[in-house]
């Protein structure tokens, strides 16, 4: 634990929250661990977050970083809807969502895909475990075909792939990683957060409850034996001088928009963050393979957010008064005798 | 000749949707109006493109009634699918105007027939092939502007007026309106009593203008700054005037807005959206119709126990299910009153006028800040989509009331020992902050799920009662802040209660039931949860008339509810729910039938 403070003044203790409820073991509890450390090695200050989540398990764990911070646990599947209007409400918010599988995939999956579309300002990280883990083990959209839920029943429907809707989509930033990975996991973390438009993180997360076991796709074990990194990430905050501690390689600098770099390695020579396709093409293949892709599949910045797009104005529109609301009264009086 | 009837008829068009005849409609109705004439008008309008019957009723009183009135005086008919129809409907001592084409065995001999070559006059003197289907409607213009005696002048008027985007139109317009009104200069013989004649005193400085339109208007003058929408009837308009509106009013010199309004992939979308932004502390809104509201039942259980602000407008049309799309009715009252599961309870605003459209538009905001709760605003397809007269709207006076919100300097001055859903005042209302306020107390963490005092997650029993209590009397006590009923008493026996649209067919009932010997007094609600002052005006009268354009008697169950036993036997209720507007004189009959039987 470090009582370093970081740019914004604070310790790491300053980005947890109350303990969680959750069950020991839980991928969801890493995932709260990974985030907590991003956001504190960011820098970010606690007033400018806005913590979103629908329900579910995934959606209980905003409460368990952050403490500070402003979160609002809405309704199932519709965490989307709020978070766009929050998000043009005040642009200067940070919105991260944190949903499931369930939340985002199943009941959810119509906003989510038109969060993507709009390319909604927000970190949207979808801890995935193939199961509905709060109302007691159903399936889930993403449980794998021919998974196996403990009592037996086996799941005979196709998966949906959140990242592949979201590329289907046109995302601009699409990443899966691994609740287990924390070295992988944290700089995406950061990359998303830092990123404007929608950002979208499946952490593939087992649920030591209802599906880790053997007959899931899902489970520490298998993510471990399958699992294929596409590159190696690191993130560089604008902040910090460049660590060199990487194996030599090709390498590939974007610029963020907040003058910050995303630094990525090529583990696999044809392999290009920026090519949609290709993209999509290795995810149908290691899903024929069976394989777990991680890493950062696609990011594109040059995309407008919605915000932008839609040209609203820089300061926050919560703040605007009756003078930049009303029309003046000579204007006003002219405008109705318009109708006369 | 029979005596003549000045500035007093109700003239309906029987036409095709898609064909052009709502302009035409619209030229005669600004023609009218410019010369002094009240004009109530009413477009009947299918739900479907083109292709189907639509009427245009055209009621025009010396008074300025505004409500509908059963049959009409004066028939267009331009639609053959219609024809028998439309000529059963004609009251004796009418006229029709009509195709000539269209078959007269068997006519009528309490009317007059006024045979027009319409097919013919288009194919032979408009020029214009791409133009001949829409200004075929203007030939009828001409031929009633002529009959009725409307002087040309106020017809171009009219086509200055309907048109003022297109002045390129005006010209070929008023030529085929000058056809029409030719072939009855040579033509056709006067025999009906009907005419025009220019007024003064009734319609000075007054404005014309829509429900939907008014709404909008107030909604930006609230102060709105996120809105979101899906379009359906009879809703789209108010959204998509607030989008023009806000083009003129709304973009700054560097092409940036002050506002964001959004186009949602659904209802539920569209009410989450301006959930969201009423969270971070925005004025936000969004409109609908009744399937709309449906969806939108388990945000609004949200936005109530989290308590949260929104506006969400509601314009009523038939149900239930899709019903009938392009048909007014007032028949969400109850559903909007309790939306959601569990125990809720709404404010409800009803507008009973374009003005007040505009007002509650405004309102609206105040009030759901004031409270932090949804507040529903009801209208209808008649208020919103039809043109009414009108004062023009008021310049508002006070400035926003924003509610009780914490900023990072109340929070110091409070050295951040504050609570989410404390009562502090007594009121029921607690204090909120916004997120992005600057200091380490502001964050809490909002949710739909059971809360305490400090918004912490708790399933403990005491602290959910304590909680749903406050927020009970909460709302409770937001009865003297809402629009108060507006009365109109004078000692009479029989009161009668309505609200919305049905306003103008109570005022006209009124003076009918007064020249039958019947006076009656009138309590208009405004809102809900209902003003004391609704049990004592029960109390006031022996018998009291609660009328309402809907099956079950909605907001007479919900007047019941709250009315002691020994004066709930006082009440009656009356219904009228045939998706068309209601007239006078389905108030009158039936009052005077339940009237006539011993108590």
């Amino acid at each position: 634990m470090s009582l370093t403070l970081n740019r914004a003044g604070l310790s790491r203790d300053a980005y947890k929250g109350v303990a969680t409820t959750l069950c020991a073991g839980c991928g969801h509890n890493s995932i709260t661990n990974h985030l907590i450390k991003a956001l504190y090695e960011l820098g970010v200050e606690p007033h400018r977050l806005a913590k979103m989540s629908g329900i579910g398990c995934s959606s209980k764990t905003p409460a368990y970083f952050v403490e500070t911070a402003h979160g609002f646990n809405g309704v199932h599947g519709r965490m989307p809807a709020l978070t766009t209007g929050a998000q043009l409400a005040n642009r200067n918010l940070i919105m991260l969502g944190v949903s499931g599988d369930g939340d985002s995939m199943s009941i959810g999956l119509g906003q989510f895909m038109h969060l993507v579309r709009r390319n909604v300002d927000c970190t949207l990280v979808i801890e995935d475990n193939g199961t509905y883990g709060l109302t007691k083990g159903q399936f889930s959209a993403t449980a794998d075909i021919g998974s196996v839920q403990k009592k037996g029943q086996v799941n005979t429907f196709q998966p949906i792939d959140p990242c592949a809707v979201a590329l289907t989509l046109g995302c601009s930033f699409v990443a899966r990683s691994f609740s287990g990975d924390g070295k992988q996991l944290v700089p995406l973390i950061k990359a998303a957060l830092s990123h404007r438009g929608t950002a979208v993180l499946d952490v593939i997360s087992p649920c030591v409850t209802f599906n880790d076991h053997d007959g899931s796709t899902k489970s520490y074990s298998w993510v471990k034996e399958h699992e294929e990194a596409i590159q190696e990430v690191d993130f560089i905050p604008f902040f910090q001088e460049i660590q060199a501690d990487y194996e030599p390689g090709t390498l590939h600098s974007v610029e963020m928009p907040d003058g910050s770099h995303l630094l990525l390695k090529k583990l696999s020579e044809d392999y290009d963050p920026s090519d949609r396709i290709r993209a999509m093409r290795m995810i149908e293949q290691s899903r024929e393979r069976g394989q777990l892709l991680t890493g950062l599949l696609y990011l594109d910045e040059s995309m407008a957010d919605f915000a932008s797009h839609e040209k609203v104005t820089s300061g926050a529109l919560r703040d605007l008064g009756e003078g930049d609301l009303r029309i003046p009264r000579e204007p006003f009086d002219k405008f109705i005798g318009e109708f006369a | 000749m029979s005596a003549q009837v000045i500035n007093d008829l109700v003239f309906q068009a029987a036409t095709v949707n898609g064909s052009g005849s709502q302009s035409a409609n619209l030229v005669l109705t600004r023609a009218i109006f410019s010369m002094g004439i009240p004009v109530a008008p009413k477009n009947v309008f299918p739900s479907n493109i083109e292709g189907l019957p639509t009427w245009y009723q055209l009621r025009v009183t010396p008074e300025g009634y505004q409500a509908r009135k059963g049959d009409p005086d004066l028939v267009v008919a331009l639609n053959p699918a219609t024809w028998s129809n439309d000529l059963k409907s004609i009251r004796p001592g009418g006229a029709v105007i009509h195709e000539e084409a269209y078959s007269t065995a068997d006519p009528r001999t309490d009317i007059t027939y006024y045979p027009v070559p319409f097919a013919k006059l288009a194919k032979t003197q408009i020029e214009s092939d791409a133009l001949r289907k829409q200004l075929t409607n203007l030939i009828y213009v001409g031929v009633v502007a002529k009959l009725l005696e409307i002087p040309f002048e106020a017809i171009e008027h009219g086509i200055r007026r309907v048109f003022q985007t297109k002045p390129k139109a005006w010209e070929v317009n008023i030529d085929a309106v000058r056809v029409g009104w030719r072939y009855c200069e040579e033509n056709l013989q006067k025999n009906d009593p009907f005419v025009l004649r220019p007024m003064t005193g009734k319609t000075d400085g007054m404005i014309l203008i829509e429900g939907n339109q008014a709404a909008a208007i107030g909604t930006l003058m609230g102060g709105c700054t996120v809105a979101a929408w899906y379009p359906i009837t009879p809703s789209s308009s108010l959204c998509e005037n607030l989008i023009a509106y806000s083009d003129r009013f709304r973009v700054g010199a560097d092409g940036s807005k002050r506002i964001a309004i959004v186009q949602a992939e659904d209802e539920l979308a569209a009410v989450g959206m301006a959930i969201g932004a009423g969270w971070a502390g925005a004025r936000a809104m969004t409109s609908t119709s009744g399937p709309g509201l449906s969806l939108m039942a388990e945000f609004a259980g949200l936005a109530y126990y989290a308590e949260i602000p929104v506006v969400i407008w509601d314009i009523q049309r038939v149900g239930p299910s899709t019903g009938l799309p392009t048909r007014t009715a007032q028949a969400d009252v109850a559903f909007a009153f309790t939306l959601s599961h569990g125990d809720t309870k709404h404010i409800v605003l009803l507008p009973g006028s374009v003005a007040e459209c505009y007002e509650f538009g405004m309102a609206a905001f105040d009030l759901a800040d004031r409270f932090q709760t949804p507040v529903f605003v009801l209208s209808d397809l008649d208020l919103g989509m039809n043109l009414w007269m009108s004062k023009p709207f008021d310049y508002p006076e006070a400035p926003f009331d924003r509610g009780k919100v914490l900023s990072a300097e109340d929070l110091e001055r409070l050295h951040g020992d504050w609570g989410r859903y404390r009562d502090v005042d007594g009121d029921g209302i607690p204090y909120r902050t916004l997120p992005g306020t600057d200091h380490p107390a502001a964050g809490y963490f909002t949710r739909g799920s059971g809360h305490d005092e400090n918004a912490k997650y708790t399933e403990a029993a005491d602290a959910y009662r304590r909680n749903l209590d406050r927020i009970g009397r909460k709302l409770d006590g937001s009865r003297p802040a809402l629009p108060q009923p507006v009365i109109q008493q004078s000692g009479s026996e029989v009161g009668i209660i309505a609200f919305g649209s049905s306003d103008v067919a109570v005022v006209e009932a009124r003076e009918l039931l007064s020249g039958q010997g019947l006076r009656t007094d009138y309590l208009r609600l405004r809102a809900l949860p209902l003003a004391e002052s609704v049990v004592e005006f029960i109390r006031d009268h022996q018998r009291v008339y609660v009328v309402e354009q809907n099956r079950d008697g909605q907001v007479y169950d919900l007047i019941r509810l709250e009315t002691p036993p020994d004066l709930v036997g006082r009440l009656r209720s009356i219904r009228n729910y045939d998706g068309q507007p209601i007239p006078a004189e389905a108030i009158t009959r039936p009052l005077l039938e339940l009237e006539a039987v011993p108590a």
